[in-house]
């Protein structure tokens, strides 16, 4: 039996980055907000303690933080000949549980995307011509400009204290800083982090070639910084156990560090946990959502009524809300109609690893975000024209950890064990160096996300059901960064030096990023695009989707500064448009 | 175990903040006084003054006195950490993990245990340097973790229908890897004795362990009823883990693995040492339940 509650303003889904953004903006605007959470109650100190949160096994091998298969997971498939299998245990990306979200674990790389990245179609036709992109890339512009997300992209750095060093401040090009990236309105908050010995030889080769390295800009701060809200991030220790971790030591930003500890204390905000929502509710002309019905962890069944909905799970779960609560219609590949479902994409990174005789990097002394870059092979950034690609990403030495049951490293004909094998990783730990490219992935027609016909969740409800391989686009991608990456590693000045381009098919077993995107995309018109411009539903105007699923294709970038911006972008619409005059906040 | 506490019935526990202690009441209440403070309840604040939209928090706050967590187990109520107008920090709630001591085999059978011994020590064989597997306590390592939640699949998707897939769609056995290794364990035996007069692998020659151990990696050797394969690719992920792990999980005794490479294992403070570029880090390792002279 559903039980159902007394009605509040505003619903939220999941209380990661994006929902405690915006219950923050809107308790600040006087409504009354309940989030609601799938999994448990996450604080710094008590769940991440320093005197035990450095333990890779616990978190990155048996995965700790993060969603239980059993609880939810996916089928998947490379293409649609295959019958989708569950993904059991996670491999390829991990989805996360409870309060902060990915937030809580994720390397805090805080990238901004480039001004072509917004309007990647147009940008790419005007260039190349239309016949230079792949007949079956679904590639679209996403309806805002680098422009509008300026001032948010700026608050959500600000909220995180995110260090780094400028490169383009209001048209200027500063030294020192990426010479590509969009115009910032100021420099970040803090100064970059201190770079160890092997992003440092990086970035003596790449200037010896002609690049501009930079720091990578890092939520894991270098100094002691208080942020708008008035909450103190402290400085990074460089532990190592960053991603995959909590950061017991309040230096990595996330929700716990930067924004739950004000948000808690308003009145008008409440959160539910271990609570997880099964359905969006619409009222009979199905075009309100009129709130959401979740199960509790005793199985009992509530009814929260809401006059706004705003979803905020991780990008897969909200595509999977939509699909199961029948809003906006369902995509089909062959027909290439519907719009949920469609235009999912991913990431495609390489590496090149070294092996040095003469060097000492102790990897072990990391940040999920240290390291020095260049971008001079991002998104458009070069000229595409010889290379019969499109996309790119940026590349260089970054140091995330030398945990040795993940990272022990042998040269490439070692064996994988005995004595050869153990004398191999005895020499290799201290002296070898991984360097990677963190690629696009566009997106195309046949890659999709739908309900899976035959596996069920917990509640009996569909599991979803991922179709996605990688396309000769993103190898031929992979291989030119790649083959980039490795010339700037050999003036480093290696032993030996060994290529890992991003080769297919798609592997759901191994580990790359859980950089998913889209599914439930924003556009300019509703034919093609789940969203308007603002995140709104264009079915249901008082449900906004936030977070990666309105990413139309994944630049060659780490999501989360994008995914802060739009949550403050929408933030900003609710308030200063959508209260004012509830209903569609573009007009078609 | 904080908030994952199974309910277990007839019991009501009510968790509260009092100061910076967490205190835990047993409360028996009524089905109706359940309705008072469980999310549910169809009243509509029962006359509190202001928003009618937060009414189940105010009558919470009215039932429990200035609380910043209220945790509600019962058969009957919602079993939700309501969150309001404070941070729960209670003390020590992220659960630290236990450590493992050598004794007894927890899962294996003494013959397993023996196997699993020779197995990894010629995984990780000993050298003057660095203790083999064995002696690193790999083998403990693993029946520990097959012991436990690991070994049960707990929390993975192990529903059907099961079928083989394609290697990029992942393992999709129904066996847990506790009944996965029985099963190998016995196979193996069974392939040994038929292979080598009767020996069981324990007591074949170094040389002979290579070879079985170089058939299952590359598929030659097959095993009845079971995967050689995926078991040997199971066995050296989790000899490995046993290496490397913290040495509060059974294996990487005296963390020799650390010791072996040069990693300072749960040291968390590196800021002196971030720009000593091409210099070895001085200190010993320490694990997470310190560090043992």
């Amino acid at each position: 039996m559903t039980r159902k509650l007394p009605a509040t303003d505003v619903v939220i889904v999941g209380l990661g980055w994006t929902g405690s953004i915006l219950a923050h903006e809107l308790t600040g605007a006087g409504l009354n907000v309940v989030a609601i959470e799938r999994g448990p109650w996450r604080d710094t100190a008590t769940d991440f303690p320093p005197a035990y949160a450095q333990d890779e096994l616990r978190y990155r091998i048996r995965h700790d933080l993060f969603l239980r298969p059993e609880q939810l997971t996916m089928t998947f498939r490379n293409n649609a000949s295959q019958t989708a299998l569950p993904i059991r245990s996670w491999g390829s990306f991990m989805p996360p549980n409870g309060v902060g979200g990915g937030g809580v674990h994720w390397n805090a790389e805080t990238w901004r995307f480039l001004p072509s990245d917004f309007e990647l179609r147009t940008h790419l036709v005007g260039r190349y011509g239309e016949k230079f992109l792949p007949e079956d890339m679904t590639i679209q512009d996403w309806g805002i400009t680098y422009d509008d997300l300026e001032p948010h992209y700026d608050k959500f750095e600000y909220l995180c204290g995110t260090s780094g060093k400028a490169g383009n401040i209001r048209g200027l090009i500063q030294a020192g800083g990426n010479p590509f990236e969009g115009a910032r309105s100021r420099e970040y908050p803090t100064p970059p982090q201190k770079q160890p010995y092997g992003p440092t030889l990086f970035a003596q080769a790449a200037q010896g070639m002609g690049y501009k390295p930079f720091p990578q800009p890092s939520g894991n701060l270098s100094q002691p910084y208080t942020n708008p809200l008035g909450v103190t991030i402290g400085p990074c220790t460089y532990c190592g156990f960053c991603e995959w971790f909590g950061c017991g030591n309040y230096s990595k930003a996330s929700p716990q560090t930067t924004i739950l500890p004000a948000l808690i204390r308003r009145p008008n905000f409440e959160a539910r946990t271990q609570c997880e929502v099964s359905k969006i509710n619409l009222d009979k002309s199905g075009k309100r959502a009129s709130g959401v019905t979740y199960v509790d962890s005793s199985g009992n069944e509530w009814e929260q009524p809401a006059d706004l909905v705003l979803l905020c799970a991780f990008q897969l779960f909200n595509v999977q809300l939509l699909l199961t609560s029948g809003i906006g219609k369902p995509y089909d590949p062959r027909a290439g109609e519907g719009v949920i479902g469609r235009n999912y994409s991913y990431q495609v990174t390489s590496s090149v690893g070294a092996f040095f005789d003469d060097k000492i990097f102790n990897p072990f002394i990391a940040s999920g975000s240290i390291g020095m870059c260049i971008d001079e092979f991002n998104g458009d950034n070069f000229d595409h024209g010889p290379h019969g690609f499109v996309g790119g990403g940026y590349m260089g030495a970054v140091q995330t950890n030398g945990r040795p049951i993940q990272t022990a490293r042998t040269p490439r004909a070692t064996p994988r064990w005995g004595a050869e094998w153990k004398k191999a990783v005895a020499k290799s730990y201290l002296s070898s160096y991984e360097s990677v490219t963190h690629g696009s992935c566009y997106s195309y027609r046949d890659v999709h996300l739908d309900l899976d016909p035959t596996y069920t969740d917990r509640f009996g409800r569909k599991l979803m059901r991922l179709t996605f391989d990688f396309h000769d686009n993103e190898l031929k991608m992979s291989t030119y960064l790649t083959d980039r990456l490795a010339e700037v590693v050999q003036k480093m000045g290696p032993r030996q030096l060994e290529k890992h381009p991003r080769r297919g098919p798609y592997d759901v077993t191994v580990y790359q990023t859980t950089h998913t995107c889209g599914g439930a995309i924003m556009g300019v018109e509703p034919k093609t695009s789940a969203l308007n411009r603002y995140l709104q539903s264009w079915d249901v105007p008082n449900l906004f989707v936030m977070g990666a699923t309105a990413f139309p294709q994944n630049p060659g970038y780490n999501p989360t500064d994008t995914v802060g911006a739009l949550a403050y972008w929408t933030a900003d619409a609710i308030v200063n448009r959508y209260l004012k005059s509830p209903g569609p906040l573009v007009q078609i | 175990m904080l908030f994952s506490v199974d309910a277990s019935p007839p019991w009501n526990f009510v968790f509260t903040i009092q100061g910076s202690t967490m205190v835990a009441k047993e409360i028996r209440l009524s089905a109706n006084a359940i309705g008072k403070i469980a999310p549910g309840a169809h009243s509509t604040g029962e006359g509190i003054p202001g928003s009618s939209r937060s009414d189940f928090g105010m009558r919470r706050r009215q039932f429990l006195v200035s609380t910043a967590m209220t945790l509600v187990f019962s058969a009957t109520s919602a079993q939700a950490l309501v969150v309001k107008d404070g941070l729960p920090w209670p003390p020590s709630a992220g659960t630290p993990p236990t450590t493992i001591h050598p004794g007894p085999w927890v899962y294996f059978t003494p013959e397993e245990g023996a196997v699993v011994e020779a197995l990894v020590d010629r995984l990780i064989p000993p050298d003057p340097q660095t203790p083999g597997g064995k002696d690193a306590g790999c083998a403990v390592f693993i029946d520990r973790q097959l012991a436990g939640s690991y070994g049960s699949a707990e929390g993975l998707y192990m529903h059907g229908p099961f079928a083989d897939g394609t290697p990029e769609q992942g393992d999709q056995s129904p066996l847990t890897p506790a009944a996965r290794y029985r099963q190998a364990l016995a196979a193996l035996d069974k392939y040994c004795r038929a292979a080598y007069a009767g020996k069981p692998f324990a007591q074949i020659s170094d040389d002979e362990k290579d070879k079985v151990l170089s058939g299952l990696e590359k598929d030659e050797v097959q095993l009845e009823g079971t995967s050689g394969r995926a078991f040997f690719e199971y066995l050296l992920q989790n000899t490995r883990e046993g290496f490397f792990a913290d040495p509060v999980y059974g294996g990487n005794r005296d963390m020799v693995g650390w010791k072996m490479v040069g990693f300072p294992g749960a040291r968390y403070d590196y800021r002196d040492w971030v720009e000593r570029h091409n210099e070895r880090y001085p200190l010993p390792p320490v694990g997470i339940a310190g560090r043992r002279e």
